[in-house]
This record gives C-alpha cells, structure tokens and sequence, in this order.
C-alpha cells in the first residue's frame, strides 16, 4: 500500500514546519547556549547584551513552530505520535522541563534587579537552553533508528539512550550553537560592534566544525543501528546531504575570509541546516517510525489532511506577513530598546554611558525573506495610509 | 460501552490531576491573553480621543504587565499541547485526527497574537498613535477566535461530532462539523465572556486596593474604572448565558446534568438544591427548592430532568459532591459580581460618578479572585461532570492515558514548576508597580519585560515635567501634533 498523496504532501508540509523550527527555534536555544558560556558576569555583559537584544522581541513566536509541530504530528499522524510521546515520555518531559524553565527564567530576568538575581534567572535560562535541543535531538535519535514500537507498552529507555540517539543529542546542541552564533554575528555587524562581531565568528567557526564532527560520527553509527535511514541517506537523499555539507564548507570560508555578507551567510547556513532535516525525512520516507509504521498505515483520513492544507494556506496568508513584519520591526526599531540586561552591563562598565541611539543610522538589514519584507513594507505603508487623516489633523 | 469493561488496568487519577492543574493555570492567563489587550485599548483609545495622560500611562504600564503573562501564557499553552500527547496518547493516537482541526486554528490565532503583542509593545515609541491603537486589534480579535478554536476541542470532547469510526479507527473527518459540534457557541460564548470578567475585575481589583489606601486621583479611578466597565458589562451577559447553558447540558449531557443538581432518578418537579453534600444517596446540609430545577431546566415543574440513574454505575460520574458544590460556587459568584457590576451602574447612571465607598471597594477588591473562582469553578464541573469520559460516551478516560510510568513524578515536578511561574505572573507585575509607586516616573522607564516597549524619549518629557506622569511622545499623534 503506497501512501496518498495527501499523506505525502502533509509530511512534507511537517518536515518544512520542522526545518523552520530547527533554524529559528535553534538559534534560540543557541543564544541561550552562547549566553550560558560567554563567562563571567563583567566578561560576558558584552555577548549577553547583544543575545538579550537578538532574541528578546522574537522568543515568543519563535515558540509557536513548536506548537504547530506537535498539532500537525497529532492531526495528519495520530498513531506516529501517540507511539512517539508514549514512548519517549522521559526525554519529553525533560525537554518540556526545559522549555518551562526557559520561559520563566526569561520572563524574570529582565525584571531582576539584583545581580545575583539575575545571574540565578539567567543562568536558569541558559542551562534550560541546553536541556531542550539535546532531549529533542535523542527523540529524533530514537524516531529515526527504529527503536518507537507502534504499540509501545510505556516508556522505552534504550530507545533513546542509543548512542545513536544520544550523539543526536549533542549534534542537535552543536547545531543550535552553530546556527545561532551565524545569526549573531549579523546582529553585531548590524549594530557596529565589531569586536562582538569577530567574537562570533570565531565561536560559530568552532560550533560549525564541532557540528559537523559530531555529524560525522552519527553518520558512522547509522548503518549499524539505523539501516533503513542510511541506506537513503547514501541513496536518493545523498544530493541534499552532499548540499548540507557545501554549505557548511562555504560558510566556513566565509567566515574564515571575514566576508560577513548579511543575505549570502544567513542563507548559507539556514541551507546546511534546512537540507539535513529535509534529508532526515526523506531518508525515513516511507515510513513515520522506520521500519515499524509506514507512512499509508499512519495517516489521518484524507479530509483531515485537506484541513491542514487550509490551515497551512491559512497560515502562510495570515501569518508570514505578520511574521515578516515582527522581523522587519525588530531589526529597524530594536536598536533604540539598548537597556537590557543594564544591570549586568552596568557591573562590567560602571563609567560607560547608557547606551543610546547609533549615531549614524544603520543600513536595514536584508532578511532572509526578501519577499515577506517587501510585502511587510506594503503593510506598514498601507497602516500608514489609514493613519494619515489623524496625522493632518 | 465494553471499552467500560477493561478501562481499569492504568490509573488515570495522576494524570488527570496534571492535566487539571495545568489547565487551571493556564486559563486564567489565556483569560489575559484574550481580554487584555481590549482592557487596554480603551483606555489608550480614550488616552488619545480626550488626550488624557493618566488613560495613556495606564495603557502603556498595562501593556508591560500584559507582556510577561502572555511570555508566560505562551509557555503554560505550550506544556498542555505536549501534555495532551504525553497523558493521553490513547485520545491523540485514536481521535487526533478530528480534534487536531481546532488545534490547528488555534495555532493560527496564537501565532497571530504573539506576532502582534511584538508589534504593539514596541509600537509605543514609534508608531503615531492611532497606528498603534490599530495594531492592538488583531491581538483582540485573535484572542476572541483562539479562544473559540480551543474551546471547540474540548465542546468536540462534550459533543462528539465529524467522524467516522469502523473498528475502532476513524475512516472519515469532517472538520467543519468538528469545529462547529453542538457545545461549541455555548462553551465559546462562555468562555469569552469569563475572560473578560476575570480579566477586568482582576485588573480593577488591584486599583479598588489604591482607591481604598487613599489614592484617588484620575489615574487610580480610571484604572480601576475601565476594566471594571468591560468585566461589568459581561456579567449580566454571562448570566444570561450560563441559564442558557444549564437547559442546553440538561438536554445534551444529562448524566453531568444530574451530577450538577443531585437529581438521582428521572424524575417531575426536581428540586433544586443549593449547597449540600451528597453522602450513600443522602443530601445533608443542603436547602431544596421545590420544582424550581424542574423550572430552570424547562419553565415548568413538570418538566423531566433526568437523573444518573438512567446510566449503569460505572458510567456516571465520580465526585457529584465536588460538581455539585462548584457549580453552586460559580453560579454564586456570578450573581456576586453582577450584584457589584449593577450597584456601580445604577451609582452611575443617577449621579455620573464613580462609587468609591469602601463598602463598596472592598468587594471590588475582591472580584477578581472570585472571577477566577468562579471561572475555575466552572472548568470543575464541565471536566469533572463528563467523567469517566474523555470523549463523551465514546472514550474512557482510562483508555486515553498513557501506559508510560513516571507521571507521578511529573506531576511533582509540575507542581513545583507551576508554584514558581505563579511567583513570576504575580511578583512581577507588584515589583513593577512598586518601581512606578515610589515616585519618579522616570524609573518607569527604566523598566524591562519581555519584549517591553523601548525606554527612550518619554523619560526626557517626564523629566521636564515631574509632577505629570509620563506620556509617550508618539501618542499624541507623531512630533508634528500638538
């Protein structure tokens, strides 16, 4: 029995979600992660700062591709996810610890005024950064090696305890870091603090190399422990493996040249991380637990997957704009909202002034989304055109 | 109904209380989620239609309390989409399919309110004012159908509806019928209404506690004076509402109607009792009035009301007392606060002030806790009623759970989780409010949430005139206004 086309289209539309999930959720976790090494308090305040102002206005929606993960998991592929979260109880519950943990050390700090206070909420914040990708990643871990029973009697501890599963893990860790440290070197360009900007260049140079050591080393494992998954990823899906690996090349000599293109680097490294979860999928195809659960046996009726084709049109209707306007808001008006994190600066720099608006006005950054930026510049315009009779008045 | 038969084997009990205490958190944050934002847009509307500046620094301080809950609400929302996988992976793996529609809505509504509440926070210092007051909208009317898209998953477990089973494996969705099944508008309806009670009286709450230490000025009575009109105009609505949802459970959930009302065989001129608790089929401490549950459910004494006997033991639920006892406390508490609501517009409408005896403040000061009671109180009684069903008359509960040990333990952790995330909801906004207390508006600015409206630009204007609170310079419509 071949699956429908329905069923294949919404594991594509799950696999696009969850690509979008590993690069904008990663670099998340990955500030956390950069946060949680960056040292001391009067060390650190520089790098902390700059993670605060990236990720703070973002965090949020960055979230709700979780959330769309979980309902589209439920809703296209029931059986697939009641296995899955039946039988990894532990390492989602623990990666739901860290998200939890993450949220309230979040909300917190910015209102912390001591600085043992904040530390305590930020360190919590930052350590919670590392517990969720790396238990996420043993869930993919186990998926992938086959090790989910369809009909799985409660929890399955060697499932993910693997050291296929673990090694995830830590790429998972590795990746975030990585992802992350690319975007952030932006973001210091962005602002002119060139010192922050060879920082992360050199910190998501050794990210960059240890993501793909540890993606060599799991790679090593999988004919062993995942043969199915192996057996496509050196077949049908080794172009996008062998795109995941250039990519990666090619940011390294980007970095290496100092050559911090905004659009160029950006794509780049979204690219080495997109085109390795693509290649997981397809490398799984056809089933949603390999070799246990294919994908014709694990789908929801068809009507089912039709409404979530409407909700994913809804969604990219209703919802990129807004995104691409959240984005566009964030990188023109987040450079005058400097403060954060102030009491922790302030205790690395007590003489420097509070910081204030660049002098020279900095050059909008070019998104990713070129066309969502064209369309959230349409949006603001039209926003400002209703609003023009009150602004005569 | 053989599914009743081996539904024994796992004990749901941890589960179920996980479940419950996690909703329980996290509605009354949604609460906030769904009416904040219109709590504060009026009173930024009448900020910038009267160019009140008390109307707008409130707006602008509410705006920073509303971005740490919705930061928490959006973690609490994200613990029971997992939650609904990890405790009842027997519900998702069989009927995930039908009640993954609304979910998937919801999805679309939340990420639409986080994008907005990102746009509208950062919007003060930039946006002219009637921009900004436009970009609050889409968070109001995303509140209104998110609230309604997860609302019709659990009116979904009340009414089943939009399926097709055959051999215990559904065949065939259809998702508008899932969507719209018969308990959606009144649960939805109830539920939008609940928001904006608690989420007024809670917010008019703490400014009846200013109001009653001696602060009367403008910005103390209009903060206690515009949530306070929001939550009072949905309470009567919402009275009105429940009476017609009581007749509507009578018909569709008789069982949990029965439970409600201790009706325990079908019977003519039911009582209906107002407290008491039921001991072997005994009601003790309880007061009866003749027929008149009869009345409520038909308008008649004649009227059947059909009591628990009409379902094997097994299939009825557990804890009448518990229901019975929180319906009562919700619909007391609903006259409670339509009592307030109908004294402070009767004051109104004869004398064109606002009532601030303390006789009346100090209840006032209390509405909020007793909205989120009531509200709480409410969530007992449609989840304890359906018991022991997860999908009405379709599911156990205890075919739903997870087989996977260790929920106890999560449930711990989940408690001690939650005791802190109520720490931070709570602590944060008084730690704000003491900083903007002790006097120098400029501290205000000083202040940091999560993607909180940028400190710049009013402090210097606040500076200049420091017996004024602080306005923003945008809201006045942009530097060439005057």
């Amino acid at each position: 029995m071949s699956p429908s086309p329905e069923a294949i289209a919404a594991a594509a539309i799950l696999f696009v979600v969850i690509a979008a999930y590993a690069l904008f959720g990663g670099a998340d976790y990955g500030g956390g992660i950069w946060d949680l090494l960056a040292g001391s308090a009067g060390r650190g305040a520089a790098p902390r700062g700059l993670i605060d102002e990236a990720i703070t206005p973002v965090w949020e929606a960055n979230h709700v591709w979780l959330v769309f993960i979980l309902v589209l998991l439920w809703t296209a592929f029931p059986p697939a996810f009641a296995a899955i979260m039946t039988a990894l109880f532990i390492p989602l519950s623990l990666s739901l610890l860290g998200i939890v943990l993450r949220g309230a050390g979040f909300a917190f700090r910015h209102t912390a005024q001591r600085l043992q206070m904040q530390q305590l909420t930020g360190a919590t914040f930052a350590a919670a950064s590392l517990i969720t990708p790396f238990f996420m990643g043993t869930v993919v871990g186990a998926v992938a090696t086959g090790q989910v029973p369809v009909h799985p009697a409660g929890n399955v501890l060697a499932a993910w305890t693997s050291p296929t599963a673990i090694l995830t893990g830590f790429l998972f860790v590795a990746a975030c870091a990585y992802i992350s440290a690319v975007f952030l070197i932006l973001e210091a360009r962005q602002r002119g603090h060139h010192d922050l900007t060879r920082y992360f260049s050199l910190r998501a140079t050794a990210a960059g190399a240890l993501t793909g050591a540890l993606a060599g080393a799991t790679f090593a494992e999988l004919p062993a422990s995942a043969p199915h998954v192996f057996a496509r990823l050196t077949g049908i899906a080794l172009p996008l493996v062998a795109i995941s690996i250039a990519a990666g090349i090619v940011v390294l000599v980007m970095l290496w040249l100092r050559w911090y293109h905004a659009l160029a680097l950006r794509v780049t490294a979204a690219i080495a991380v997109a085109a390795v979860v693509w290649g997981w999928g397809l490398a799984q195809y056809p089933y949603l637990l390999p070799t246990s659960l294919p994908l014709a046996a694990g789908s929801a009726p068809t009507a089912a997957l039709v409404a979530e084709f409407v909700v994913a049109g809804l969604a990219v209707l209703l919802v990129a704009p807004g995104f691409a306007l959240l984005y566009f808001l964030q990188q023109r008006l987040l450079l005058t909202a400097a403060q954060t994190d102030a009491g922790l600066r302030m205790a690395a720099q007590p003489e420097r002034a509070p910081p204030g608006r660049p002098a020279v006005a900095p050059a909008p950054a070019a998104t990713p989304m070129t066309t969502a930026l064209v369309m959230a510049v349409l949006a603001i315009r039209a926003i400002r055109d209703v609003l023009s009779p009150s602004h005569r008045r | 109904m053989g599914a009743v038969a081996h539904g024994l084997a796992v004990n749901p009990v941890p589960a179920r209380s996980q479940m419950g205490s996690s909703l329980g958190f996290h509605i009354i944050l949604a609460c906030f989620g769904i009416a904040f934002a219109a709590v504060t847009m009026t009173a930024e509307w009448i900020g910038i239609r009267r160019r009140d500046a008390a109307a707008l620094l409130l707006a602008r301080r509410w705006s920073k309390v509303m971005a740490v809950l919705v930061a928490v609400g959006a973690v609490s929302g994200t613990v029971l989409s997992y939650e609904m996988g990890l405790l009842w992976p027997g519900l998702m793996g069989r009927f995930g399919a039908a009640i993954g529609f609304p979910f998937s809505m919801e999805g679309i509504f939340f990420f639409l309110e986080a994008i907005f509440v990102g746009v509208y926070l950062y919007g003060w210092q930039r946006l002219p004012a009637w921009a900004h007051w436009w970009s609050g909208m889409p968070i109001v009317v995303a509140g209104v159908l998110g609230a309604m898209s997860v609302v019709a998953a659990n009116s979904w477990m009340n009414s089943p509806a939009g399926y097709t089973l055959s051999d215990g494996k559904i065949t065939s969705v259809d998702p508008v019928s899932v969507f719209f099944n018969a308990s959606t508008p009144y649960e939805t309806a109830h539920m939008v209404l609940a928001a904006y009670m608690v989420t007024g009286f809670l917010i008019a709450g703490v400014y009846a506690v200013g109001l009653l230490r001696g602060r009367r000025d403008r910005y103390h009575r209009l903060g206690f004076a515009v949530p306070f009109t929001l939550a009072g105009i949905a309470a009567p609505l919402q009275v009105m509402m429940g009476d017609i949802i009581a007749r509507f459970i009578a018909h569709n959930q008789p069982v949990k109607f029965a439970a409600m009302e201790y009706v325990a065989r079908t019977t003519r001129d039911a009582p209906e009792w107002l407290g008491g608790i039921l001991i072997n089929g005994h009601v003790y401490f309880g007061a009866a009035i003749p027929a008149f549950d009869s009345i409520l459910a038909g308008f008649s004494p004649h009227t059947q009301v059909i009591g628990w006997d009409s379902v094997p033991p097994a299939q009825r639920p557990p804890l009448d007392t518990l229901v019975h006892l929180s319906f009562d406390l919700m619909v007391g508490l609903g006259f409670f606060l339509l009592a307030l609501a109908a004294w402070q517009g009767w004051w109104w409408w004869f004398h064109r002030r606002l009532l601030v005896t303390a006789w009346f403040l100090v209840p006032s000061a209390l509405s909020g806790v007793a909205a989120v009671a009531a509200m709480e109180a409410g969530w007992v009684v449609t989840e304890v009623g359906r018991q022991p069903w997860i999908v009405y008359r379709v599911l156990l509960v205890s075919n739903a759970v997870t087989p996977a040990s260790g929920v106890p333990v999560t449930l711990a952790v989940m408690l001690a989780l939650y005791a802190i995330l109520t720490v931070v909801s709570i602590g944060v906004p008084m730690i704000m409010s003491r900083r903007w207390r002790r006097g120098a508006p400029a501290e205000e600015e000083a202040e940091q949430v999560p993607y909180g409206p940028a400190p710049a630009g009013a402090a210097a204007s606040a500076a200049r005139h420091p017996a004024r609170p602080a306005v923003p310079r945008a809201s006045f419509g942009g530097p060439e206004a005057p």
